[in-house]
């Protein structure tokens, strides 16, 4: 199993005390299965994503990727591990506004020492970006910019693609096209894809799907 | 990684360029002006470390002519075969340079110093005729001599052997005569062997270096309210390119670089900026520098007759200063902002800063700060009054009005958007307070500079109204005559008397030490002049008629401070005799302590000094100067009239100011460009803010001019702000600098019409920095906004 998430628990404080948002959450993924993650507004769906990618710690509960348990690591061990082992993307693109495209979409790769530029153009020709290498990011419409940070994602051949609601900013047909290109693209670098998506659409697409209700998953 | 993650970062400034020029702008504007100061300083002082290392003439006592006449070879031989140990040297002036001529086998081996000056003169002077200058003095020095460049020697001397200097002089005599300190028990006494000389003992060599001391410490003050100014900038700035890059530094954190890594190339980025920026600083601070040296060094040589040279060297001493200055400042606004950095989550959002989550708890810490500070000036006032006291209680004042600004200001804006229906203003009162957390530093520099030239320009302008009234009194006769022999004296004394004119001795004055300080003896002829135009601080009954009597003195203000003195206390005359204090005059332009007795007293006390230079009241100045030249044979040159003098003094006073104002008007820019930088940076932060309002109905151009009204009403509520400080800081300079640095206090006099003069120069200010940004969103695309509602944020 490439992803193991056994009893993950956390919680948020607020004005009114202590808010669990995950209770018990149990999930695993395989190399090359996709998974879509569904549920209400503030159900706590991004919540599970960035603690299965190292940016936020469970309370308790143990989170396996590959083998190796990330919970107990350090800063260092987890910026390591989320260089070489996964990628993630996020709703609002987060590129690089001072980089080119080029340059925006060889950075993770070239963060783990992994950059292909044969892999690199023939992904951005297949995204339809090959006009837009030399541009930056402001210059490019809201699509574009997506399929920038995907490619940014995906060119380092990642063995964990997380995704959260990728697709969250762009029209139906634009969203339909580019997760047509990504599920292509992922299943020639043979990544496990976990997305978090409102969509019930994009969540079809998956292989599998789960719905996080009341904080466990169904 | 870490190049791909520092390509990253440097890729933020080739996108912004015009950051990039503000921040290193920032920077080296905030260098310069500190640099510059210490440029001027350490160029001062080490001209009086030379002059007082080339020539150590103050430590021995001296034989000098009871008539003030040379002392020819014959008495000094005299002097020498009748066992006295003492050494000839001779003194003059050539084409403004002064040359001192030394016997270098009998004089005392530390007279010139440092040795080597003097060993190379030994061995140079046997080969030849030679003269020993400063490199910048050897223009105005002989071409046919053979001059030996020496950098060590003080500017605008030369040093030679006595029998060069006394050719080149065209006499055979000598001005005054080394006395060693160690003399035969046995010798004739002096009165005897030579009785037209007396002993003028040694003065502490470090006159000037005090004298100058108060100088150098204003003008290190204003060094430091620059840096001041400038570090406000530059951590406004600092903080500023943080916030921007901190969407970037989430996303290369989620891409798994390490934050340490993040924050090693960042700190080295930084680093490698001030670098930059700190040495473009020095280098400006010393072109600053250089030009207004000429001014000081007229000003050091006009008050207190410290030789400076007029131009700079680069010396390591402030090139490190600067330096060092500008590490410590931007590292303590680094540190800061790292910090916040390594404990902000990565998921934290990124464009709410935590500038503005932490700015209203900052506000309330201010608050408190800023009470704490001013209570401490204030509380400072108890207590009696020494320099660095006057200027800790500055530093209270202006800190703690800095840092109490922000919160009056967010203040004013909640009651006056509370006090209001109209919808803009409203939306505009809250927006500015919103804007406060970006702009506070900016305006705190702008706040200092404006009260600092309040508060200077008020104390120059009243210093110089009251200098104007004490000239008037000072300088009353209408004609200054000089002779050079006693018998020319007396001829012009009978000559005004036949005439009756009042004639008035001026330079009938010694100094003697009295408690270890050096205090002037006066001597004046109480007439007329004296009773109708001087003015008293604190006088008795009949204060004129009794110095007349020889029974009571009067004493300068400084004399009363610095040995605490004041009417009815008595004064220890150097014969001995003790005469009580009839009155407390004002003495502007002089630093010692005077004391004032009749002429009669004077020449009871140094029967051997005559006046040489004469005071004489007329209608017609012109006829008179001409009837003399005629009458008595006195060249033209010997004479000025009053309106001479007094233009010279003024003079002198503009050049002393002249550093003060133009150190006024670049703290000001430096300021007003903090201002530029920090709209500049908080522009692209706006329009996320900007384009609801857009969106609601106000255009481009409304929303482009309320910027800019903004820029201009927050300068114009610093500079109200600013004003009572302003005030403050002329008081204390007034009433307490001055008092501690030149022993007198001078009256307050306002001057409104200069405060709104600097008020202008401020909206100006804030009018420029406001203009590209106001511009730029004026012009910003229907587009740039959109995308502000295309995508959550």
């Amino acid at each position: 199993m490439l992803l193991e998430m056994n009893s993950v628990k956390k919680s948020f404080r607020d004005s009114e005390g202590k808010l669990p948002v995950l209770k018990d959450v149990n999930l695993s993924l395989a190399m090359g299965e996709s998974l879509a993650l569904t549920g209400e507004s503030g159900s706590g769906k991004s919540t599970l994503l960035n603690i299965a990618a190292g940016l936020e710690t469970a309370d308790s509960g143990a989170v396996i990727i590959d083998g190796q348990e990330i919970t107990n690591l350090r800063e260092t061990e987890l910026a390591r591990f989320r260089r070489q082992e996964l990628a993630i993307v996020f709703q609002q693109f987060n590129l690089i506004p001072s980089m080119t495209v080029a340059d925006n979409i060889a950075f993770h790769a070239r963060l783990a020492n992994r950059y292909d530029p044969d892999l690199a153009s023939h992904m951005i020709a297949q995204m339809g970006l090959a006009d837009h290498v030399k541009k930056y990011p402001e210059t490019l419409s809201s699509g574009q910019q997506q399929r920038v940070a995907i490619l940014r994602a995906l060119v380092g051949k990642p063995r964990l693609l997380l995704a959260d609601e990728p697709t969250g900013n762009l029209d139906e047909a634009t969203a339909d096209q580019v997760m047509l290109q990504v599920l292509d693209l992922i299943g020639e670098i043979g990544s496990a894809f976990l997305i978090v998506t409102h969509s019930a659409k994009v969540a079809a697409m998956m292989g599998r799907q789960v719905h996080l209700e009341n904080g466990v998953l169904r | 990684m870490t190049q791909h993650v520092l390509r990253a970062l440097l890729s933020y400034w080739y996108r912004n360029p015009l950051q990039l020029f503000a921040f290193l702008a920032g920077l080296a504007l905030a260098t310069a002006l500190w640099s510059g100061v210490q440029a001027i300083n350490a160029e001062a002082r080490a001209s009086y470390g030379s002059a007082a290392s080339t020539l150590d003439k103050g430590q021995y006592d001296i034989l000098v002519s009871r008539f003030d006449t040379p002392i020819p070879q014959e008495t000094y031989i005299r002097l020498r075969r009748s066992g006295w140990l003492v050494s000839p040297v001779v003194e003059g002036n050539l084409n403004g340079i002064r040359l001192i001529g030394f016997d270098s086998l009998s004089s005392p081996h530390d007279f010139v110093s440092p040795p080597a000056t003097w060993e190379a003169t030994l061995d140079r002077i046997i080969s030849g005729p030679k003269l020993f200058a400063n490199p910048d003095s050897k223009d105005q020095l002989p071409t046919m001599m053979d001059i030996i460049e020496d950098a060590s020697i003080e500017p605008g001397l030369a040093l030679g052997d006595i029998g060069t200097v006394q050719t080149i002089l065209g006499v055979e005599t000598n001005t005054y005569l080394i006395l060693y300190p160690d003399q035969p028990l046995n010798q004739p006494a002096l009165e005897v062997v030579a009785p037209e000389l007396r002993i003028q003992f040694s003065q502490p060599t470090t006159d000037i270096s005090q004298l100058t001391n108060s100088f150098h410490l204003n003008l290190t003050a204003f060094g430091f309210l620059s840096f001041a100014v400038g570090l406000f900038i530059v951590h406004s700035t600092v903080g500023l390119v943080f916030e921007q890059r901190r969407a970037m530094v989430r996303s290369l954190r989620t891409m798994g670089a390490p934050l340490r890594t993040i924050i090693s190339l960042i700190t080295l980025e930084m680093l490698g900026f001030v670098l930059a920026g700190a040495t473009l600083g020095i280098l400006v601070g010393w072109l600053i520098a250089a030009a207004l040296m000429p001014g000081v060094a007229a000003t050091l040589q006009g008050l207190y007759g410290a030789s400076v040279a007029g131009s700079l060297q680069l010396r390591f001493e402030w090139w490190a200063s600067g330096l060092t200055l500008a590490f410590l400042g931007v590292g303590s606004s680094l540190s800061v902002y790292l910090w916040q950095t390594s404990r902000t989550p990565i998921l934290a959002h990124a464009f709410v800063s935590a500038w503005i989550e932490t700015h209203n708890r900052l506000l309330r810490y201010s608050a408190i700060g800023s009470i704490i500070l001013l209570l401490a000036a204030v509380s400072l006032l108890v207590i009696p009054g020494s320099l660095a006291q006057g200027f800790l209680m500055l530093g209270c004042l202006l800190t703690g009005g800095a840092i109490g600004l922000p919160v009056v200001l967010s203040r004013c804006l909640s009651a006056f958007g509370h006090a209001t229906n109209h919808p803009i203003f409203h939306w505009f009162c809250a927006d500015t307070r919103q804007q406060l957390s970006g702009l506070s530093l900016a305006l705190m520099a702008l706040l200092l500079a404006v009260s600092a030239n309040i508060g200077i320009s008020t104390m120059v302008a009243s210093f110089r109204l009251t200098f104007i009234g004490y000239l008037d009194q000072a300088l009353a006769p209408e004609l200054y005559v000089g002779v050079e022999t006693t018998a020319e004296a007396d001829a012009l004394e009978a000559f005004a008397r036949s005439k009756n004119l009042e004639i008035l001795p001026v330079d009938m004055m010694t100094t003697w030490q009295s408690q270890g300080q050096k205090v002037q003896l006066l001597g004046i002829r109480v007439g007329n002049t004296y009773r109708e135009t001087r003015r008293f601080i604190e006088s008795g009954d009949s204060p004129w008629d009794r110095v007349a009597g020889g029974e009571a003195i009067i004493v300068n203000e400084q004399y009363a401070r610095n040995f605490n003195t004041w009417l009815g206390d008595t004064v220890d005359l150097p014969d001995g005799r003790t005469l009580p204090i009839a009155a407390i005059v004002s003495d502007y332009g002089n630093v010692l302590g005077q004391v004032l007795v009749s002429e009669a007293v004077f020449q009871s006390i140094h029967p051997e000094i005559r006046a040489l230079q004469f005071g004489l009241r007329t209608e017609d100045p012109d006829a008179l100067g001409k009837e003399l030249v005629s009458s008595l044979g006195l060249p033209k040159g010997a004479m000025i009239d009053q309106a001479s003098m007094k233009q010279m003094a003024l003079d002198l006073f503009g050049s002393t100011f002249l550093i003060t104002g133009a150190l006024n008007a670049l703290t000001l820019t430096v300021a007003g460009f903090g201002i530029f930088m920090s709209l500049l940076a908080l522009a692209d932060r706006r329009i996320p803010q900007l384009a609801p309002v857009w969106a609601i109905g106000l255009s481009r151009s409304q929303l482009g001019w309320t910027e800019f009204a903004r820029a201009v009403v927050l300068a114009m509520f610093v500079f109200v702000f600013a004003i009572p400080f302003g005030l403050a800081v002329a008081w204390i300079l007034l009433k307490r600098i001055n008092v501690a640095a030149f022993g007198w206090e001078l009256p307050m006099y306002l001057f409104p019409m200069d405060y709104l003069a600097i008020g202008g120069l401020a909206v100006l200010s804030a009018v420029l920095a406001a203009t590209w940004p106001t511009l730029r969103l004026m012009r910003l695309p229907p587009a740039r906004l959109l995308k502000e509602f295309s995508s959550e944020r």
